[in-house]
């Protein structure tokens, strides 16, 4: 066990999915002499070479539509998307082409495609660099929508996801790139919890928090936090977005009997909505409260030196569930 | 035709050569019973779609020189991306027509085996397919595979997608074996090629920095000795080509179309005249090669093909209601698993009623 950066383990889940299989290739803008802009693929072209680590033209349409037809020729492209804001030129590939093409040709093809993205806010940036797109990609049949919290998810759910035979939609938090975990690299991959599993990370009997990507730490500072005020609170990562392991949720509820979800994401048509619905649905006589959500607003992402009041922080989250208590 | 545009068979059907373009040794009359044979397979479809068997048919009428021709080219180890109306390239292929009347029906959204034929599903969203053809090409580049090339079919319209451009840029800059196949059938819908582009579309190639050439499209002759070349030059490294192939939609867009809306009947007669079909029987006949048995043979043969895919199109059952389930994910998916189980449970409630729910027992394949 190593105590190692989010940014670090992305790095060597890639170089990992690289050495195991020779059809993995990485392809993106300034993913190769530069390693990224956030350094995640640093070093793997100076090892791999540039026909497997690839800058690419600075077009993501064509990033993702030549992955596919280099899938449809038996290779596994990993797709470096720069910033979460970029990824709409390539929304048509991956939308109307990527999750389709299983179903479209009855199962004769498969794409197994990983999209990174490194998304959500927290770092002063300009417009476009900040966002939170994972609910369109959920809506969307055919793809598989994940993202990491921590270090260790980093490094076995890239490696996880790249061995998928289907399309993956791959969220890194980017402004916990630098948050350091413990990982554990001399254990193997089929150890590693599933792609499409939630895992608490902190147990608690009160209520039960729903985060995932950058607000998992936030989630565990205010479940610490919301001790001194004597309430228990279990906080779930989901790490799988579509699907939602509901199974998980709901064993968590049943048992706490309050729920509070939290995204970056504008509350309003996000995935909160859909866990609260299925919550409901499906734990309707053990719930104390309604299920509430914490997210953005209804607004786009705010200048830089407003970002604080649009993203859910502590204190925040911790308003939903005294809400969720005095109900 | 202007000079620039290359042709082998005028449209009085007699042959002229072309110094960059020799025709070679080649089977005129084999070109000219595929197109026949698939002019008759949109006939029929046309027909299938009037009388409610069809939901849509996209008619490839007046482009069989174009799809014949560049079809016949392709090694079959080569890949082939069409857009939605190529019927013509698919019969090349050896794809039976019925999985196209299966498409357009609704029974399912393609379905054949694209590896096995070598060429891909149908692709819609326009111009979307010349990116994958692209990464097709980059993956065959990155193999060393040096006898294997792709091409993409789009139409005039595509160029202005952006997609399309990204595709001339990312084949360019990357140089790989890709071959751009353009039928300028002069409209997208109801908009004129001129409202696509001031240049003319082979001419867009040189800016991405490769060849670009017009060709008749109405010349099974010309567009195969043209495509051949291209396919020629990309399996031999030398990068992609764009193939304008400069033709016209003698059919509406789709069955839902109405031309009359906006081209005149006049343009349409102009280019009757220049019917792929018959510059092709005018040569066969002059110059001796083919008598009346062989198009007796070929109308036989047509009618014989329409009457087997008429049949079998009108016996296709619909798919079976969970079949709409299968094929999304490789593996289990929690939440669309418990979706089918849910439908599953509602239609058995309706069985268990003595209701009979759905389409027929077989899978739609």
């Amino acid at each position: 066990m190593t105590a190692i950066t989010l940014s670090r383990a992305l790095n060597a889940g890639l170089r990992r999915s690289l050495e195991s299989d020779p059809k993995v290739m990485i392809m993106g803008e300034d993913v190769g002499k530069l390693g990224g802009v956030f350094r995640v693929t640093d070093g793997l072209q100076k090892d791999f070479g540039d026909h497997r680590v690839m800058d690419t033209p600075l077009a993501e349409a064509g990033i993702v539509g030549t992955a596919i037809g280099l899938a449809l020729r038996g290779y596994r492209p990993v797709c470096e998307i720069q910033f979460d804001g970029f990824v709409f030129p390539a929304t048509d590939q991956i939308v109307s082409q990527l999750a389709k093409m299983r179903y479209r040709s009855q199962g004769a093809l498969a794409l197994p495609i990983v999209i990174r993205i490194p998304f959500g806010g927290g770092i002063g940036a300009v417009e476009h660099h900040s966002e939170s797109p994972e609910a369109y990609f959920a809506h969307t049949a055919g793809l598989r929508v994940v993202a990491c919290g921590d270090p260790a998810d980093a490094y076995t759910m890239i490696q996880l996801a790249v061995a998928s035979d289907d399309p993956v939609i791959f969220f890194e938090p980017k402004r916990r790139y630098w948050d350091k975990g413990e990982v554990d690299t001399a254990a193997p991959l089929s150890a590693a919890l599933p792609l499409d599993r939630a895992k608490t990370v902190l147990p608690g009997d009160d209520l039960t928090l729903l985060c995932y990507g950058p607000l998992v730490r936030t989630c565990v500072e205010a479940a610490l936090a919301a001790r001194a005020d004597g309430r228990s609170i279990e906080v779930i990562d989901l790490r799988s977005l579509s699907p939602v392991d509901m199974a998980a949720i709901t064993a968590s509820v049943t048992r706490t009997g309050r729920c509070v979800v939290a995204h970056e994401a504008p509350v309003y048509g996000g995935l909160g909505g859909e866990i609260a619905a299925r919550v409901s649905e499906q734990c309707f006589y053990h719930l104390e409260a309604p299920v509430l959500r914490v997210g953005g607003f209804a607004t786009p992402y705010p200048a830089a030196r407003s970002e604080d009041h649009y993203l859910p922080d502590l204190d925040r989250i911790l308003h939903a569930v005294d809400r969720t208590f005095a109900f | 035709m202007t000079e620039e545009t290359i042709q082998l068979l005028t449209p009085e059907g007699e042959r002229v050569d072309h110094p960059g373009y020799p025709l070679g040794d080649v089977d005129i009359k084999g070109m000219y019973r595929d197109m026949v044979l698939v002019r008759r397979i949109d006939n029929e479809a046309v027909a299938l779609q009037r009388q409610g068997e069809l939901g849509l048919w996209p008619p490839l009428l007046g482009q069989e020189a174009a799809q014949i021709g560049s079809g016949r080219a392709l090694s079959p180890k080569d890949m082939a991306f069409p857009s939605y109306r190529e019927h013509g390239v698919a019969w090349c292929r050896g794809l039976d027509p019925l999985y196209l009347l299966k498409l357009y029906r609704g029974v399912n959204h393609g379905g054949w085996s694209p590896e096995e034929h070598k060429f891909h599903l149908y692709t819609i969203v326009i111009g979307d397919q010349t990116l994958h053809a692209t990464g097709y090409a980059m993956g065959i580049k990155s193999d060393g595979a040096e006898d294997e090339a792709v091409i993409a079919y789009f139409g005039d319209g595509a160029t202005s997608q952006g997609v399309v451009s990204e595709a001339f840029s990312w084949a360019s800059v990357f140089h790989v074996p890709v071959v751009f196949f353009c039928q300028n059938n002069q409209y997208a819908i109801s908009a004129p090629a001129e409202r696509q582009s001031r240049v003319p579309i082979y001419q867009r190639a040189s800016g991405f920095g490769f060849p670009g050439v017009r060709v008749d499209g109405n010349d099974v002759l010309a567009c195969h000795a043209v495509t051949r070349q291209a396919l020629r030059a990309a399996r031999e490294g030398q990068g992609p080509t764009l193939i304008e192939a400069y033709t016209y939609r003698m059919g509406a867009h789709t069955t839902t179309d109405d031309p009359t809306r906006y081209r005149v009947s006049s343009e349409l007669e102009t280019w009757r005249l220049r019917d792929p079909i018959e510059r092709v029987k005018a040569y066969l006949i002059r110059s001796g090669e083919a008598e009346s048995a062989f198009f007796e043979q070929v109308e036989a043969d047509a009618d014989a093909l329409a009457a087997r895919l008429r049949a079998e199109c009108q016996a296709l059952p619909d798919p079976a209601p969970l079949a709409l389930f299968d094929n999304v994910y490789a593996g289990p998916h929690a939440i669309l698993d418990a979706e089918r189980a849910e439908y599953a449970a509602y239609l058995e409630g309706f069985e268990d009623a003595g209701v009979t729910v759905g389409g027929g027992a077989e899978e739609g394949r």
